[in-house]
């Protein structure tokens, strides 16, 4: 069973939910080999139905203390770009498509979409463009994501603070 | 008249006063040696507490007691919160059961809230963030930059220039900020001690700041 996974972490996005749950969306998904479509939906207010057919699934939620389950389980993930989320994808090395919310003041989070992309670790798009890029995207051209380093952090507080022995 | 002279005599005093105490707060980078230090840590919504719990996690157990400071409208930042202090507590077994605290402010801004009503809502967070910082008194401040922080940062500053406490105050941008500052990067990059960045391109417009590469 392929899935994949749509979070939008804390926040509201109701754009990309409506546009994944959408019919021609559904039938993308289900034509691209995936037959279960996950939506964690936080705190949107578009909430699409949920249902099981023979050859298909959609399950929605808001939260989950943990999204490590669904992440862990999915061949997708199409997340918004808030960072806990780009993060907890890329480290348990899941394909990662990026949604960029339009909406947002100043747009921030492209940056750090656009930086990853740069570095070949993930595929980002808006809400528009999303449905093209499912369909051309080569998932296998994705590379590996190298962990952060908070040790750096630590060994460099320590030190200014005066801890270090 | 000559009342006028002497209130102007006494307001310039106060004002050399303050910008002398000011460069001097802004100054001080004395590493004393130190067996631990009392951290007070603003966690955001969302990914900023992700990231910060990151960070706090790194950090030895010499960094406590730990006074979290959260939006009064953030239960999932509590939950997070409480998750992480009770792992930590399950994995070192062998130390002293540490103390935590939550303390909740309003938020100084919420999501896609205008500029112009962001400075009354965040005089308002000021109003109860410094009774907090002067009640809690904390070695270091830790925070990456939601809204939250700026009046947190600005009055641990201030505990320092009215010479009570020299707070350290040590702001970590978000791994989100690959090109530009944040909005509370740019307020508090000149009142924080240590500035840290985690891409090179902000290293680079920034020399001041600390480039450690990605630490989240």
């Amino acid at each position: 069973m392929k899935c994949v996974f749509v979070t939008v972490g804390t926040t509201s996005f109701d754009d990309l939910i409506a546009r994944v749950s959408a019919p021609d969306s559904l039938q993308k998904i289900e034509s691209l080999g995936y037959n279960r479509l996950i939506l964690q939906i936080g705190r949107g207010t578009v909430v699409p139905e949920p249902f099981s057919t023979e050859s298909f699934t959609l399950d929605v939620y808001r939260y989950k203390d943990s999204l490590k389950e669904d992440i862990q389980k999915a061949d997708l993930v199409i997340s918004h770009a808030g960072a806990g989320s780009c993060l907890e994808t890329l480290e348990k090395g899941k394909p990662l498509v990026v949604v960029i919310n339009e909406k947002l003041m100043n747009n921030h989070q492209l940056e750090l979409a656009k930086q990853l992309h740069k570095e070949g670790h993930l595929f980002y798009c808006t809400c528009s463009t999303l449905p093209g890029l499912l369909q051309s995207m080569d998932l296998s051209t994705l590379k590996c994501y190298p962990p952060g380093q908070p040790e750096k952090f630590s060994a460099f507080l320590d030190k200014v603070v005066g801890l270090q022995k | 008249m000559v009342c006028v002279v002497i209130l102007a005599a006494a307001a310039g005093a106060v004002a050399v006063f303050l910008i002398l105490r000011i460069w001097v707060v802004l100054r001080s980078r004395d590493v004393t040696p130190r067996e631990s230090l009392s951290i007070l840590v603003v966690a955001g919504s969302g990914g900023h507490t992700t990231e910060i719990l990151r960070l706090l996690g790194s950090l030895s157990n010499a960094y406590s007691p730990r006074h979290y400071v959260i939006a009064d409208t953030d239960e999932m930042s509590a939950n997070k919160i409480n998750c992480f202090e009770l792992d930590r507590a399950d994995r070192d077994p062998s130390n002293m059961y540490t103390k935590y605290y939550i303390h909740r402010i309003p938020r100084s801004r919420e999501v896609q809230q205008s500029w112009p009503s962001t400075v009354f809502t965040t005089l308002h967070s000021m109003w109860l963030s410094f009774p907090l910082i002067h009640r809690v008194k904390p070695d270091l401040v830790l925070c990456n930059g939601p809204g939250t922080c700026v009046p947190i940062c600005v009055s641990a500053f201030l505990l320092g220039i009215l010479g009570i406490k020299k707070v350290i105050i040590v702001y970590v941008e978000s791994i989100c900020r690959v090109e530009t500052l944040s909005m509370s990067g740019k307020i508090l990059f000149h009142l924080s001690d240590y500035f840290i960045v985690q891409w090179p391109a902000l290293k680079e417009k920034y020399p001041k700041s600390v480039y450690l590469g990605r630490i989240v």
